[in-house]
């Protein structure tokens, strides 16, 4: 009977303990997640007309809409995009940086000012490069007698203007990790390496990179999250325009719930994002992880 | 043979410096063929950076570095055919042991079915064959030892430089790498340096012993005249367990004694301002009324097969290594007394004296104290703990 209350108590303990976590958990994260999968399942009322249950329907509407599959169509070559280029231009300023150079302290610092710099005022400062006026890719392109490109108002280009600026944002934040988990790699290694004359390339494919995968796998994570989150950017630069040529899953979202005021027809948007993501996270990590040396 | 002369390492007047501060002062020294060289020392001394600028991982800020014919002083470390076995292994965590073993040679483009041959025999020499598929970190400290060992014999370069290879051992461990290591040396033929601050891995194991202090060279001999014949006291301090004994002399009429005990002298009056050298186990306690010199019991550490005894001699302190476990008590009084030949004179500056000769002290003849009729064992028997001589 004691020990039966001892157990009880121990559990009740352990319970208690996780309480916080779990509430704020549920609150924030499950709560809105089940809300939204049963808000997606309605038609909005307006005027103050209740909403009306119409299952699947708003999933038909979504399989039918033209604007949610260029948009789809523009997230993944937005994705594509950013992400291999900013991890591998994470890895080679890790790289440079990791090396004895002169200002070292320095190099690491103006490689990872863009990250610390607000999104609002990174867009701001390439709104100022890609004006097409006055800004100074034209300017530069002008003295070389170029006529100048309208950076985020010609649909061929928008994308790929907002790609480039994600990536000088994102790489700089992903080399941090890198640079971290280069500093955590004992010098023995390239020394027995170096006794062998082994070549700097073939340490690097052989040693080095493999020695990164955790860091790649837990960067490529958080760069694909980064890929379908993105909001405050295109709110700034190009509003999803020019006739939706920037306009991506988060945005488009953000325009149906708050422009157009179809707030189940955004929580359907919102479920099949997180469904991708879900799907994606999962064979990432059951994939790679079983390739990836753990420390 | 050239393969013979190949071996050959040879330092000339190499210094290494850190800004201002040599961490290796103008060192020179001759490695021959086949020899086991131990760079001994404490930590700080230079013995690790003198094995870096062999291997090339440092370069030398002044002298020249051959191996064989070559003057490898600027040579990258992968031309300078060595090998390598570091203190904490540099084992490829994520390689298993096969991978690690051969990545040497994958470096150097050795076709796939000699790589397999080798990786077979050295696995087999290193008693590795069970694990050739397991990765590092599911070895033990020992295992991952002889993986970084089969990776440097793997290799066969002719010269193998060893970086306090057993310090990450357990003691019982060490003492098992230690006669294997030396085993497969003198097997294969391997020209060896080994760094070490253990004194234990230099005597068992070395052919020859380089004692370094503060970046130089104190003395480069076979462990035996390192022993017998320390050539500076730092040498005399730095090696035997517990440590030689080493006390005060001033100068008290026509001769030299021990600092605070007057009545008798030890050495010739040039020795006063010195040191006398003495080993533990050198010493012979004998009962109070023996001739000797007075001394009292401060205490004693019972070791099982001896045990060492603390003496107070004069305002100096000696260690006597006595067989078995003594019957002696603190504050006991007894006399004590060596052979002349076992006293070792060191000069004002710390080096050995061999213009002077040792006094004898007593009759007390042997290196032990369990030997000979004079030294009493137990020693002070028949005398009551506490009564004074």
């Amino acid at each position: 009977m004691d020990r039966m209350n001892a157990r009880v108590r121990m559990q009740l303990y352990g319970a208690l303990l996780l309480l916080p976590a779990a509430v704020l958990l549920a609150t924030f994260a499950y709560l809105p997640t089940i809300a939204t999968l049963i808000n997606s399942l309605f038609l909005p009322g307006f005027r103050g007309a209740p909403t009306e249950f119409v299952g699947l329907e708003n999933y038909r509407l979504l399989v039918e809409d033209s604007t949610f599959w260029r948009v789809a169509r523009n997230n993944l070559i937005y994705a594509l995009g950013t992400i291999p280029t900013s991890i591998a231009l994470a890895l080679a300023m890790a790289l440079f940086v990791n090396a004895r150079l002169p200002g070292r302290g320095f190099v690491r610092m103006a490689y990872f000012t863009p990250t610390i710099l607000p999104m609002i005022a990174a867009a701001n400062i390439w709104m100022f490069f890609y004006a097409p006026q006055i800004g100074l890719f034209n300017k530069l392109l002008g003295a070389l007698g170029l006529s100048g490109v309208n950076w985020l108002g010609d649909p061929s280009v928008a994308l790929t203007s907002v790609i480039v600026m994600t990536v000088w944002k994102e790489a700089g934040f992903f080399m941090i990790f890198y640079l971290a988990a280069l500093q955590g790699m004992p010098p023995e290694l390239r020394e027995a390496a170096d006794l062998e004359g082994t070549s700097r390339w073939s340490f690097f494919w052989r040693v080095t990179f493999p020695l990164l995968m955790p860091t790649t796998l837990f960067v490529l994570i958080n760069a694909l999250i980064n890929a379908v989150r993105v909001v405050d950017h295109l709110f700034i630069l190009t509003k999803g325009g020019p006739n939706n040529a920037t306009n991506l899953l988060l945005y488009y979202v953000y325009e149906n719930a708050f422009s157009f005021f179809d707030r189940t027809y955004a929580a359907t948007i919102t479920v099949v994002i997180l469904l991708v993501l879900a799907i994606v996270a999962t064979v990432k990590f059951s994939i790679l992880d079983r390739r990836t040396h753990y420390q | 043979m050239s393969h013979d002369s190949q071996q050959r390492i040879r330092l000339e007047a190499v210094s290494k410096h850190w800004g201002e501060t040599p961490a290796v002062d103008a060192i020179s020294f001759d490695v021959a063929p086949g020899q086991f060289v131990i760079l001994l020392g404490p930590s700080g001394c230079g013995k690790s950076t003198t094995l870096r600028m062999i291997a090339g991982l440092e370069q030398a800020s002044s002298g020249r570095i051959h191996i064989g014919e070559r003057d490898v002083t600027r040579l990258p470390p992968g031309d300078r055919g060595i090998s390598m076995v570091f203190q904490s292994y540099a084992l490829f965590p994520h390689l298993d042991v096969a991978d690690n073993i051969v990545f040497g040679l994958r470096s150097r483009k050795v076709p796939r079915e000699e790589r397999r041959e080798r990786l077979q025999r050295v696995a087999e020499l290193v008693d590795l064959g069970a694990y050739l598929d397991r990765k590092p970190s599911q070895l033990s400290g020992g295992q991952r030892q002889r993986v970084a060992l089969a990776r440097a014999i793997i290799s066969e370069h002719p010269i193998c430089l060893m970086d306090e290879p057993l310090s990450n051992l357990d003691a019982r461990l060490r003492g098992e790498m230690r006669r294997e290591i030396k085993a497969l040396q003198s097997r294969l033929g391997m020209t060896v340096v080994y760094v070490t601050h253990d004194q234990v891995e230099a005597m068992s194991m070395g052919d020859r012993v380089i004692l370094m202090h503060d970046g130089r060279i104190v003395q480069d001999a076979s462990p035996d005249t390192l022993y017998n014949r320390p050539a500076t006291a730092f040498a005399a301090s730095f090696i035997g367990s517990p440590a030689m004994n080493l006390v005060r002399l001033v100068a008290s009429g026509e001769a030299a004694v021990i600092d605070g005990e007057p009545g008798a002298a030890v050495a010739p009056m040039e020795a006063a301002g010195g040191q006398l050298g003495l080993r533990p186990e050198d010493i012979s306690v004998l009962s109070p009324r023996a001739p000797g010199l007075p001394a009292r019991v401060i205490d004693g550490e019972y070791l099982g097969a001896d045990t060492i005894l603390r003496l107070a001699v004069g305002n100096q302190t000696l260690r006597a290594r006595l067989p078995g476990k003594q019957p002696l008590v603190e504050g006991q009084a007894c006399r004590l007394g060596w052979a002349p030949s076992a006293a070792h004179l060191f000069g004002r500056d710390g080096a050995r004296r061999d213009d002077l000769t040792p006094l004898p002290v007593s009759a007390a003849v042997g290196r032990s104290s369990g030997e000979g009729g004079h030294s009493a064992s137990p020693p002070c028997s028949g005398t009551p703990p506490g009564i004074p001589s």
